[in-house]
């Protein structure tokens, strides 16, 4: 046999073997989640949902991560223009803060804000005192959610906004713009398709953060428990259909999110780049 | 308007310790000149450009625009009008919402309305002879529409001063020199001041009616074409703005007495004896027919000169003679005469001597001719 007709049986093969894989270990796992969720039929799984404590989790997951989007896409967008735009003292230092997130485990996270609200916790007392409740509550949920998620906007606004330089800007302020109408007319519209993709990247990573939750919520249903958390306690009790149909649910709502940030990849992809190949810098 | 720009120094401490951009560097620059600046990369052109403009502090002296100090202004409270090297148009809005970004961000009590904008823009794009292509996006444009959008962009709030940072370094050259052209018609038809930066020295003699040679973060030299042509301040002003050649001599007796053989001696009135180096653009050097001369290499030409390698023994120089003289020196051995050299002891110009008027009178003298004397102290 020739060397061409080794390379493509080794090709097939490749693309074969990384479908399999693909298919074993990305897309059984959501279709079995419902196909077991609609073991039952559409009907009961349906109606598992209308639980007033299946109903809490929806609320509290579509709370926590509409507000740590909020919180993590305002900071977000700062660290980026800050990193970006200026150079300032131990700035690699606060790149590698930004990703300790992805690097450490949820669970220590959690138990790092256990540690300073909890009861016991350096803060605890303090806090008692203020009738306020931040662990086992949904501060503390918060703020686990929030950590977890922090460097995503960062990380996708930076190597575009580092590309982009201050030429466009200085241009704006030259022209008489504020510091404001500089950030929302000329840096954020041009970095609008990273700046998406990073909120729904937050999005779907919020929805479905499981450890750091799970250490500060303290697993109360109807009060404290997100959507993962609510499935884990009903898989626990062995409700499997309302467990199965809840992670339907919550798989639907991550890949709804991670489709829509393709579509904005991709349409920020058509758009071609800013002319920074043309003329180099002097 | 005018600028003046007093001793100014701008050091940056980098990861490699303290460095100095700009030393000291003082410029007057006219209500409607065009001024040019010139140099090699890291003179600190730019620098001084984004200085005047504000976009860069300085660490000592001051800028003061229309007699007005500029310390502590802002750069969108100097009203001045600036085109970045890569253009740094604004991506996401098309042509005519570029041009109109400088009046779209005024505080609505300034601001035109939308009608006078509207206007505004159409009248700019009939400026920068774009007039259809205002709901264009810039990736939709070449670079050299791009370029007049920027210009344009930048005159939208009539700025009446004008700063080009290397305006046609992206453009090819049959482009460049239309826009050229054109920037300078513009010029004088605007009434601007205008201050560009290239590292082009033909294109900065060309349009512009004084040239600023900058090294190493200072000004070398200021003035016209002639001036920078007839007296370069430093052997280095002489090589930047055009090919030369250097001989290294002695003045001795009123005499310059180059060091290599073939180069006929000439004569220098009141120049004290001392080591010295004489430059020559290429085309100046004439020849002298010499038995005991050179050989000479034909290797090229264009514009009725030819060139010419001349052997000097160490190494060869390149000259430039009409086309016409060539049957009269083919095969002959030559002499060089570089009477029309200028001078230079220490890194500058020596004084009290203009070499072009010595170019035109100085006669070539033989070497035969030469008092024995000063032959003697060589």
């Amino acid at each position: 046999m020739n060397a061409a007709g080794d390379n493509s049986m080794i090709r097939w093969g490749l693309v074969i073997a990384t479908y399999l894989i693909v298919g074993l270990m990305l897309v059984l796992p959501p279709v079995v989640v419902l196909s077991e969720a609609l073991r039952e039929g559409i009907g009961p799984a349906v109606a598992t949902l209308a639980d007033p404590d299946a109903v809490s989790a929806f609320r509290l997951t579509l709370e926590m991560t509409i507000a740590s989007v909020i919180f993590n896409t305002i900071f977000g967008v700062l660290a980026a223009w800050l990193i970006s735009k200026y150079r300032f003292p131990l700035r690699g230092l606060l790149v590698a803060l930004i990703e300790i997130p992805i690097s450490i485990s949820p669970v220590v996270a959690g138990l790092v804000w256990l540690l300073l609200f909890g009861t016991q916790g350096w803060w605890g007392t303090a806090l008692e005192r203020m009738h306020i409740a931040v662990a086992f509550a949904p501060p503390g949920i918060l703020l686990a959610t929030i950590f977890v998620t922090f460097p995503y906007v960062a990380r996708t606004l930076l190597p575009l906004m580092e590309q982009q330089g201050r030429d466009v800007e200085e241009a704006a302020m030259l022209l008489g713009a504020s510091f404001w109408q500089i950030l929302f007319y000329v840096t954020l519209p041009n970095a609008r398709w990273a700046l998406l993709s990073g909120i729904l990247l937050t999005t779907a990573r919020a929805m479905g953060e499981f450890g750091a939750v799970s250490v500060v919520s303290g697993h109360i249903p109807g009060l404290t428990e997100t959507m993962p958390l609510h499935i884990e306690t009903l898989y626990n009790g062995y409700q499997s259909v309302a467990a199965f149909t809840m992670a339907a649910l919550l798989a639907i709502m991550a890949m709804a999110t991670v489709w829509l940030r393709s579509v904005f990849e991709a349409r920020a992809l058509r758009l071609p780049e800013p002319d920074v190949q043309e003329g180099g810098r002097a | 308007m005018s600028v003046r720009v007093e001793d100014l120094t701008r050091s940056v401490t980098g990861s490699k310790g303290e460095k100095t951009l700009l030393q000291d560097v003082s410029l007057d620059v006219p209500n409607g000149e065009f001024v040019a600046l010139v140099g090699p990369s890291g003179a600190g052109k730019t620098t001084l450009l984004r200085a005047i403009a504000g976009l860069d502090p300085a660490t000592s002296g001051q800028i003061m625009i229309d007699g007005r100090a500029m310390q502590g202004l802002a750069p969108r409270e100097r009203n001045v009008g600036f085109v970045f090297q890569n253009y740094a148009l604004f991506q996401h809005l098309t042509v005519a919402k570029n041009i109109s970004f400088g009046l779209d961000v005024l505080p609505r009590a300034q601001r035109p309305s939308r009608t006078e904008i509207a206007q505004k823009v159409s009248d700019l794009l009939q400026l920068i002879r774009l007039p259809d292509l205002g709901s264009a996006y810039p990736y939709r444009l070449s670079g050299g529409q791009r370029q007049r959008v920027a210009l344009a962009r930048a005159l939208a709030r009539r700025p009446g001063l004008l700063l080009l940072d290397e305006p046609f370094g992206a453009l090819d050259p049959v482009v460049r020199r239309a826009v050229r052209t054109w920037i300078r018609s513009l010029h004088e038809q605007l009434g601007l001041t205008t201050i560009l930066v290239t590292h082009d020295q033909e294109e900065a003699l060309d349009v512009a009616d004084r040239v600023v040679v900058m090294q190493d973060g200072r000004i070398m030299q200021d003035g016209n074409a002639d001036t920078l042509e007839i007296r370069p301040a430093t052997p280095f002003v002489m090589e930047f703005l055009g090919e030369s050649l250097c001989f290294a001599g002695q003045i001795s007796r009123g005499w310059f007495l180059a060091d290599e053989a073939h180069i006929e001696p000439f004569q220098v009135a009141d120049q004290e004896a001392g080591p010295a180096v004489a430059m020559i653009r290429p085309y100046e050097v004439t020849l002298v027919p010499e038995a005991e001369g050179s050989s000479l290499k034909r290797t090229g030409g264009r514009y009725g000169m030819a060139r010419l390698l001349v052997d000097l023994g160490a190494r060869s120089v390149e000259i430039l003679r009409p086309e016409a003289e060539m049957p009269a020196v083919d095969g002959t051995k030559v002499n060089l005469a570089i009477s029309s050299a200028r001078l230079f002891r220490d890194g500058h110009l020596l004084h009290g001597k203009d070499p072009v008027v010595s170019a035109v009178t100085a006669e070539n003298i033989r070497a035969s001719e030469i008092p024995a004397h000063v032959l003697s102290a060589n």
